[in-house]
């Protein structure tokens, strides 16, 4: 047993944090939020060259990192900063896919997407899937050289900064539940292709996302990532990647939220004397702080875990996001109650926080989502 | 014991939805039942189709223009409006301020103010808060210095709930500082219009300027605006923040929004079933039905106890915490309910403009009402405070 990071996931912890720490305060973060881009391209280039994005990949594929506790380590401290740049969406969903289907000419775009040039979204979920995975719809028609994709896509995160679009779609069989596991397709389509139409927004959490409607867009064969049809298993193991990343995510936010609370605790005077004297409020924020490890300990669970093999790791992660779903909702509550009005001001960095630990539970699975997943895995 | 309305109760109850149906301007109802924000122009020409009606003041007595309805009239008013979609009448004047004037007031103020606050001529706001003073609100700051025949004001409040559209305040101002904090404050009557009040606002997490901060610099309020006598105002707040906690509980609200998640979660679909059908989430709904149904009886009950003008005690900061924990659990079911269309935050959605909605339109404004709402548990005394009340009262009259 050892619990301790390794001196490269440490080196990587110290500098990310160390960046952030220096360079993405409330205040740059509110500017970013308010951009018309909801992301800032200085502070992606800058992080692609501190070598955030190569973290998120191994050696194989051109990065240094890759496993399940690199993501976990640089995600806590992007959660920690309430950073909303597409982390998640460019290199672990877009580049990850790439990287497990792709064909060498393929993946010669990783380079790119690790040296920070290239973004991708992944365009998944659609307008009835809520968290099935298996639900597509989106329809191709194959006609020699060429496909033909029509469908639409939802809540599309990064979409609109996105060169290229990972477009799931359906070669055969019906939409939805186990049965709806094959036959799904991948293909990778430039944003600006005829037929591809975005209706970009922000979102309350920060960053944009579109709803994507893909009207006869035409693609070479060459356009699909892997086997036709069978993109499932590549889907559902970057499905779990990004609930370790979400989770990692949350607890970093956590980990603000907490510290905030405790600073505020020990500040605010009311009736005289600091409200962190009352032990009302002291009570509430021990159960934080007992939360925190819970998760902490959550997250350490899925990410040693990721590699394993799926149901082993899709029972970890349903664990995990389950609980984070319960704390994070707590935490997020609490920490703004004991702060009182002023939590609830766009200009306090928790009000923020706050908003990043409950959007998490809408990605990739809500807490009754994880909570069914663990039950069904447990039975299976 | 009779758990059923009477004929008389059920009589009243007709004429209030048919009144409703009739009264309720369909734009106002859709912008409640989508959740977006309203803007004055809806609140005022609400207010005045209940001052039409003679229902705007169901508190008030007989001799200012007031209905005087029974506790299960108002009940029965309430939860029809909150069913039908309709906005809550704006409280500040109605049912904060004017007890106070009724109780305290002089002559004169309530011959002046009080049939503005019915026509609708002065929208008030509240001056209690203080960024130094919020559960403690007895250490406020905000000085009036007597000059002749004028206070000078200066300080500033927060918190301060549309405001801005706002054209008098109440204030609590300190005018003695060397005595006991709660004997040297004063209620005063400010005229938004005065030179030296700025109104800021202050931006939610939602994104709504709901609230604002109103910083006085030299602001000469005429002495006639002091309401009773100087350094009588914490009794006179006091009074007041009893008015502010009746119908807390707000089961009418909590039922319209258990019917909006109900309809949101036969629309979603989840496993191929209609997400009402999940039995996680079928759950939840549950327990929050059953708490509910409980605490529209304990609010029966208590407010059936209330003799008419006479505001309930402990009870009230019971119906407060247990009232908020509902409101707020409902929100977390719309949140939950809405899936990943949650996430997306359009302002159109919140503010009611006419764009196109992104995904099904009772999603855009779940998380943002969501995160509104935690004020609910913060404001008008916090669930810490009510429970500190609740404690001191009960295990005090044992000790």
């Amino acid at each position: 047993m050892n619990f301790e990071l390794t001196q490269e996931r440490q080196m990587l912890q110290d500098t990310l944090r160390r960046f952030l720490a220096d360079r993405y305060d409330t205040r740059t973060r509110n500017e970013i939020l308010e951009s018309d881009a909801g992301l800032s391209a200085n502070i992606w280039s800058e992080m692609a060259e501190l070598g955030i994005v190569g973290a998120m990949f191994t050696q194989d594929q051109g990065g240094f990192g890759g496993a399940g506790f690199d993501l976990a380590v640089v995600f806590e401290e992007l959660g920690r900063a309430g950073v909303v740049e597409p982390f998640l969406d460019t290199a672990i969903l877009g580049g990850g896919l790439i990287a497990a289907l792709g064909s060498d000419a393929q993946k010669e775009l990783l380079d790119q997407v690790i040296g920070g040039t290239l973004h991708l979204a992944f365009a998944h979920g659609e307008p009835t899937s809520r968290y099935d995975l298996a639900q597509v719809e989106t329809s191709i028609v194959q006609n020699g050289q060429n496909v033909t994709l029509n469908g639409r896509k939802a809540v599309v995160i990064n979409a609109e900064a996105a060169d290229l679009l990972v477009v799931s779609a359906r070669e055969s069989g019906a939409a939805g539940g186990a049965g709806g596991e094959d036959g799904i397709s991948l293909f990778l389509v430039p944003t600006d292709m005829a037929g591809v139409e975005l209706q970009g927004y922000p979102m309350l959490s920060g960053g944009r996302a579109a709803e994507v409607v893909l009207n006869n867009v035409t693609l070479p064969v060459s356009a699909r990532l892997g086997a036709a049809g069978k993109a499932f298993p590549a889907i559902a193991e970057r499905a779990a990647a990004a609930s370790v990343a979400l989770a990692a995510e949350a607890l970093g936010a956590m980990e603000t939220a907490v510290r905030l609370t405790g600073e505020y605790l020990m500040t605010r005077k009311q009736f005289g004397r600091p409200i962190g004297t009352f032990q009302a409020l002291q009570h509430r924020y021990s159960d934080l702080l007992i939360e925190l490890e819970q998760v902490r300990s959550a997250v350490i669970n899925a990410a040693g875990h990721l590699e394993s093999d799926a149901k082993t790791r899709d029972w970890h992660v349903a664990a995990a996001r389950n609980l984070i779903g319960r704390a994070g909702r707590m935490v997020a509550e609490d920490a703004i109650q004991m702060h009182g009005g002023i939590a609830m001001t766009q200009e306090y960095e928790l009000a923020h926080i706050a908003k990043r630990i409950i959007m998490t539970d809408h990605r990739f699975g809500d807490t009754d989502y994880h909570l069914e997943r663990f039950i069904a895995l447990s039975a299976a | 014991m009779d758990l059923s309305y009477s004929s008389e109760d059920l009589t009243f109850r007709d004429q209030v939805r048919s009144f409703l149906a009739e009264k309720l301007p369909s734009e106002i109802s859709e912008k409640m039942r989508l959740g977006q924000v309203l803007g004055k122009a809806a609140f005022d020409q609400w207010h005045s189709i209940l001052n039409d009606q003679g229902w705007l003041a169901p508190n008030w007595p007989a001799e200012f223009g007031g209905a005087e309805w029974n506790a299960v009239q108002k009940h029965i008013f309430e939860e029809e409006c909150a069913m039908a979609n309709a906005p809550r009448v704006v409280p500040f004047g109605l049912t904060m301020l004017a007890p106070v004037l009724q109780k305290f007031g002089s002559d004169a103020q309530k011959a002046h103010y009080l049939p503005r606050i019915l026509s609708g001529e002065d929208w008030w706001c509240q001056g209690y808060s203080e960024p130094g003073a919020g559960s403690d609100l007895a250490s406020l700051k905000t000085k009036a210095v007597r000059d002749g025949d004028h206070y000078i004001v200066n300080g500033q409040k927060t918190w301060t709930t549309l405001g801005q559209f706002a054209n008098w305040i109440f204030c609590l101002v300190r005018t003695d500082p060397d005595v006991k904090q709660q004997e040297g404050i004063s209620f005063l009557l400010i005229d938004m219009a005065t030179p030296g009040i700025e109104v800021r606002p202050i931006i939610l997490l939602d994104g709504t300027p709901e609230v604002n901060e109103i910083w006085f610099t030299d602001v000469r309020v005429p002495i006639e605006n002091l309401v009773g006598e100087e350094n009588k105002g914490w009794t006179y707040a006091k009074y007041l923040l009893t008015h502010e906690r009746t119908n807390t509980a707000g089961v009418g609200s909590s039922h319209a929004g258990l019917n909006a998640v109900k309809r949101m979660a036969r629309a979603e679909v989840s496993n191929g079933r209609p997400l009402i059908e999940n039995p996680h989430f079928a759950a939840r709904l549950a327990l929050v039905e059953i708490d509910l149904l409980a605490m529209s009886t304990t609010n029966l009950r208590i407010v059936s106890k209330a003799a008419v003008g006479q505001a309930p005690g402990v009870e009230a900061s019971m119906l407060k915490v247990k009232g908020t924990i509902i409101r707020q659990e409902i929100n977390d079911l719309a949140r939950r309910a809405a899936g990943p269309y949650a996430m997306p935050f359009v302002s159109e959605a919140v503010e009611g403009d006419n764009a196109p909605p992104i995904g099904p339109d009772y999603a855009g404004p779940v998380a943002a009402q969501y995160f509104n709402n935690r004020k609910l548990s913060i404001f008008a005394g916090s669930n810490e405070i009510q429970r500190g009340i609740i404690a001191k009262v009960k295990l005090g009259a044992m000790g």
